[in-house]
């Protein structure tokens, strides 16, 4: 047996034991430290016959591979093994909590504002604004609301001054007669924000919101304001088919008026949008008038079109189940925690408008 | 407007069903509000007779009656009306019968120890009258072969309750509805062919309309009839008044009610002979008072249409009567108005008295000034009819005489305006059945304005009429187009958004509160601003509009609190108002957080929530909203509702235009005077209306992507600096060194105490230095420290900590 195949069978029975890392490391240096057993074999080489060195390099080679291999896969196994036992006495209880976080949420007003903004964005509507404060004749006079008319009855009004000509806007549509002025037509607005009346009771709150729609060219009848509302309420409400009603109604600054229903059923005590015959009003519109165009210094001979209203705190009841308006601003931390939306949580129209 | 399907009959051939009725009448526009079942439990009462009565063993005042109801057994009903005697035919009500001016429902009732089935019952219980006293007392000779039949006659009819709209005056009588139905194709309107009063009697009895500025009666006519003996409505009028839900009083109230209802037409009658000499319609004069039929005392304005006789004034033309010429059961002689009062007079008088009466409803909205006369004619007949007597010739005086309105209507507007096309035979058959009289001329219609629709001026009113009565599912669904031309929010509606939602995403709740709040929470709030109060507010905590939306949350957060939750964060973003003119108001975000952070964590360390806490809510969001925070600005000028040492004022630049936010610590007497418990309360507010907005897209925005790859190195240093230097100045003035090689500076420490002097502080900065061009050498590093040790020094009096 040549001593390469002795050295060779001596540290494989050497390394086949159980060996911790001082004992490896002693073989390693055993082999290949300075005057380790391969190390001389190495150093032999150049007394070798020449016939025979290429074979013997050629053995040796293989040999210094073979342990070479099996004590670092030792090692590693060995440091393995280390590293998982040191792991092991780590361990903690996972089931503890996480550190604290809070987490905001979005109102439910201004979440359904945004998702009435989505839909009406898709078909061209842009966003305008008015302030909360107007005066009488934006609010009453230009909408052909005359001071004797008993439809001023109809809106209970705060004042802010004693001639009654500065009030909190009763409705969105004075900000019809602001966008008008400022502007030329075509126009083709959506206009959502607070508006105020002097009644409060379970289902009257002296403040709530509104969203008022106004679309204003030279060939808009009834059917692209019946379409218009129609697409909105399908979307809004998210579904397929919607069964709607308009029927005629008077409001001063539209003509023809309609009010306008959606089906509902009540099943389980929840109400289900869309079916049923059951009807619930959610919305007044109508072509807006000559007179308020005329206001406004648009001819109505040239233009015309529709305008709507529709209350945004009923929509937001409907869509997520909210039986009582007053818990709206009564914020109260549950029902603005139950009810409220996460901030990432953005109504667009690739996304969807609820999750 | 209440009205009943058989009411509607006397005006309306139909072969329709009720249910049909419903539909057709919200399709035109009448809107049914809800439909009550009237005859539900009243076929329970019914006439009975008392066979024995005797005195209750326990009771004084109590009886125990036998009574028949046609049965073998006679029930047994305890009673306390005094006139219950034997032989009395009355009505009774079994036990299981509701009462219908109570609502109660009856039950074997044990009456002191005597057990009672059902009851015997007053007019006012069955809300025949207001009558009381005893019980209902029925004529023998009519009521004797009706006993155990029900009392009330069958109704089939519903009451159909409509919610008629303001422009609809026509509709509030029945004969109004009854055209709109016929019109739609509901039935025919029948022709009434009324009788006229036939008289030759001359009214002895003088009228006057003064011609005054501002009158408010156009026409008065009137006429007299005498010798009349006021009494108890036949059946058939009491069961039309009660069907609609009215209470009959006496025949001429009863008929002038029936008339108002039936054709809209409001009357009054006048006991004759309470009036001195003759009736003058004038404007009254400041201080003039007098009593009304609803027995108040109002005391006049000057202005008001009054009528008057010789002695004052006996009511408000249209509004409502005086009981000094009221009439009763012994009336004799009664003066019968019919008028037209201008809507305009009515309700300016109406509204400063503070009055509502169903004849000033109508008057406001306009009546037919033609209907003077035809109410006259029905009404005076009527009376005739149930009270005798005779009637005298009938007056009208006028100050205006009415012309009938002609419109000209381009039928091609109907199309233009509804989307559909109708025949032109079609419009004008509608039309017609309308009462416009429609003639076809060239291209257009002629149309005379019906006297009974003040609503109708112009074409679109006309196009209305046809559309609502054709029916607006006739109107075709076009779909929008999805396109958009215009960008859907501006910049500053964008940072609304973007600002309310990254708010939310710091832990805080969104709250909608009112626009208004209560003076005393927003006097702690408004600062320099002046109050603003709101004339008629719901409630006097509601009083003024909000100064600061702190009013609101404040209150809110407390209440919270109260409810036991202690660490929470609110905010809202909405208006606060600086003046009472349209417009003078600003956009705001103000949160308030409250309590502590990681209360009962088993692994952070719970604290206070602070100043530093809401500081980095507020530079966060701006920053997250675009803002550079490298030019913020801070100092510690704040409103008086924060903590005058721990709050702060941040601008978006040096130049300090417009104050971006405040936040800090709410002032503890704030805190203190409402009595909230809380371990620490911080708040801020940004001002929308004060952030620079960018034209710019984000896309032009953001500047050239430069970094670079030589080494950096950083360096610590520690100065000492007074406590009155700003670290904010310290940090710009190592930053102005050399704004290209310093790339980061970091406050790591800010300290106060031992070893370092009194009224000074320590603050140590890391500063990481790097150059876009090469690798800085040793003495390039150490060139940049001294300049920077010699620019703080100089700058702002520190010293370096050696």
């Amino acid at each position: 047996m040549s001593d390469l195949k002795k050295i060779k069978d001596e540290y494989l029975s050497k390394l086949k034991v159980k060996l911790n890392l001082s004992e490896i490391n002693q073989i390693k240096s055993d082999l290949f430290g300075k005057n380790g057993v391969l190390s001389l074999q190495f150093k032999k080489i150049g007394t070798i016959a020449e016939t025979e060195r290429k074979k013997f390099a050629s053995d040796l080679n293989v040999i210094k591979d073979e342990l070479q291999d099996l004590i670092n896969s030792k090692m590693n196994e060995i440091e393995n093994a280390e590293i998982n036992q040191r792991l092991e006495k780590e361990k903690i209880d996972i089931t503890l909590p996480e550190r604290p976080f809070v987490r905001g949420k979005i109102h439910p007003v201004s979440q359904t504002i945004d998702e009435i903004s989505s839909i009406f964005s898709e078909i061209g509507f842009s966003i305008e604004e008015g302030p909360d404060v107007e005066n009488e004749y934006n609010n009453f006079t230009a909408l052909n609301t005359p001071d004797n008319h008993p439809a001023r009855d109809m809106h209970d009004t705060f004042y802010l001054d004693e001639k009654k000509e500065k009030l909190l806007r009763t409705h969105t549509s004075p900000v019809q007669i602001r966008t008008m002025l400022k502007d030329k037509p075509p126009f083709k607005i959506i206009a959502p924000g607070r508006t105020y009346r002097s009644d409060s009771d379970q289902t009257h709150a002296p403040m709530f919101h509104q969203v008022e729609g106004l679309h204003i060219d030279q060939e808009l009848n009834m059917g692209h304001l019946k379409g218009c509302l129609n697409y909105f309420v399908k979307e809004f409400f998210e579904v397929k088919k919607i069964k709607m009603r308009f029927r005629p109604s008077h409001f001063p600054f539209t003509e023809p008026s309609a009010e306008v229903d959606i089906g509902y059923e009540m099943k389980d005590g929840k109400i289900i949008i869309g079916e049923g015959d059951q009807w619930l009003e959610i919305l007044g519109c109508g072509m807006v008038h000559p007179n308020v165009l005329k206001n406004v210094k648009v001819d109505p001979t040239k233009f015309q079109g529709y305008a709507f209203g529709i209350g945004i705190d009923r929509l937001a009841m409907l869509k997520y189940g909210i039986n009582d308006l007053r818990a709206f601003f009564d914020c109260d931390y549950r029902w603005l925690n139950h009810f409220g939306f996460d901030p990432l949580d953005v109504p667009t129209n690739y996304r969807g408008l609820s999750r | 407007m209440k009205i009943t399907f058989d009411w509607l009959k006397d005006h309306l051939k139909t072969n329709f069903k009720e249910e049909n009725l419903i539909t057709q009448l919200t399709n035109i526009g009448l809107e049914v509000e809800s439909l009550q079942s009237l005859s539900y439990g009243k076929e329970l009462f019914k006439v009975a007779k008392i066979i024995k009565t005797e005195k209750h063993p326990n009771a004084d005042r109590l009886k125990i009656c036998d009574v028949s109801i046609g049965e073998k057994n006679l029930k047994k009903v305890v009673c306390g009306a005094t006139n219950a005697k034997e032989g009395l035919i009355t009505i009774y009500a079994p036990p299981g019968a509701t009462v219908p001016k109570t609502k109660t429902k009856l039950e074997v009732a044990n009456i002191r120890g005597v057990t009672s089935y059902g009851m015997l019952c007053s007019k006012s219980e069955l809300n025949l009258s207001d009558e009381s006293d005893g019980i209902v007392e029925l004529s023998k000779s009519k009521y004797e072969k009706s006993i155990g039949k029900c009392y009330f006659p069958k109704i089939n009819s519903n009451l159909i309750d409509l919610s008629i709209t303001p422009n609809r005056p026509d509709c509030l009588g029945v004969r109004g509805v009854a055209r709109d139905l016929a019109a739609s194709g509901f039935g025919k309107l029948k022709d009434l062919k009324e009788k006229k009063i036939k008289s030759k009697i001359r009214p002895t009895f003088k009228v006057k309309i003064n011609q005054e500025k501002n009158q408010g009666c156009s026409a008065f006519g009137s006429c007299l009839i005498t010798n009349v003996k006021n009494t108890e409505s036949p059946k058939w009028l009491k069961s039309k008044l009660i069907s609609i839900g009215q209470k009959p009083i006496s025949a001429i109230v009863d008929i002038t009610n029936y008339v108002m209802l039936d054709i809209n037409r409001p009357l009054h009658a006048y006991d004759l002979d309470k009036i001195e000499k003759g009736i003058i319609v004038r404007n009254s004069k400041s201080g003039e008072e007098f009593t009304a039929l609803d027995n108040k005392h109002y005391k006049l304005e000057n202005n008001m249409c009054v009528i008057s006789d010789y002695k004052g004034v006996l009511g408000l033309g249209g509004i409502i009567g005086g009981t000094r010429s009221g009439t009763e059961l012994n009336t004799k002689n009664i003066l019968l108005e019919s008028a037209y009062f201008e809507p305009r007079s009515i309700r300016n008088t109406a509204k400063k008295l503070n009055i509502d009466t169903d004849a000033k409803f109508r008057f406001e909205r306009g009546i037919d000034p033609l209907s003077i006369e035809d109410g006259l004619n029905k009404a005076a007949l009527l009376i005739k009819e149930i009270c005798g007597g005779e009637i005298s010739k009938v007056d009208i005086q006028k100050i205006k005489t009415f012309k009938t309105k002609i419109i000209k209507f381009n039928p091609a507007l109907f199309e233009k305006i509804s989307g559909f096309k109708i025949s032109i035979k079609e419009m004008l058959k509608i039309l017609d059945s309308l009462g416009f009289n429609a003639k076809k001329e060239k291209n257009y219609f002629k149309l005379n304005i019906p006297s009974w629709r003040p609503d109708i001026s112009q074409e679109i009113d006309i196009v209305e009429e046809l559309v609502r009565i054709i029916g607006y599912d006739k109107i075709k669904i076009i779909d929008p187009i999805k396109e958009r031309t215009k960008s859907t929010l501006t910049q500053s509606q964008k940072l609304f958004h973007f600002l309310q939602r990254s708010i939310a995403s710091k832990g805080y709740l969104e709250a909608i509160t009112w626009s208004f709040a209560d003076s005393n929470y927003n006097d702690y709030f408004k600062d320099k601003k002046k109050e603003i109060k709101i004339l008629n507010p719901i409630s006097s905590d509601l009083g003024v509009l909000r100064n600061s939306i702190f009013s609101n949350l404040i209150m809110y957060i407390s209440k919270n609190i109260d409810r036991g939750f202690k660490d929470l964060s609110i905010f809202e973003i909405g208006p606060i108002f600086t003046g009472s003119d349209p417009g003078e108001q600003n956009t705001v975000v103000c949160g308030l957080s409250a309590g502590k952070k990681s209360r009962l964590s088993w692994i952070e360390k719970e604290r206070n929530i602070d100043v530093f806490d809401v500081k980095r809510d507020v530079v966060q969001t701006l920053v997250e909203a675009g803002y550079n925070s490298d030019e913020f600005f801070t100092d510690n000028e704040t409103p008086n509702y924060y903590h005058p040492g721990k709050s702060g004022r941040l601008f978006l630049n040096k130049e300090k235009n417009k104050v971006a936010a405040y936040f800090g610590e709410i002032h503890p007497n704030i805190i203190k005077k409402i009595d909230m418990k809380t371990e620490s309360l911080v708040g801020f507010e940004i001002f929308l209306d004060n952030l620079k907005l960018s034209k710019k897209t984000l896309n032009d925005q953001k500047k050239r992507f430069i970094v670079s790859d030589y080494q950096k190195s950083e360096r610590d240093f520690a100065f000492i600096i007074n406590n009155d230097v700003n670290v904010q100045d310290l940090v710009n003035a190592i930053s102005s060194v050399d704004h290209n090689l310093i790339s980061n500076i970091k406050v790591f420490d800010s300290y106060e105490g031992e070893k370092i002097p009194e009224n000074q502080k320590s603050v140590a900065i890391n500063v990481t230095i790097q150059s876009f061009e090469k690798t800085l050498k040793d003495s390039d590093l150490e060139k940049i420290n001294q300049l920077i040790i010699e620019t703080v020094e100089n700058k702002t009096g520190a010293k370096i900590r050696t």
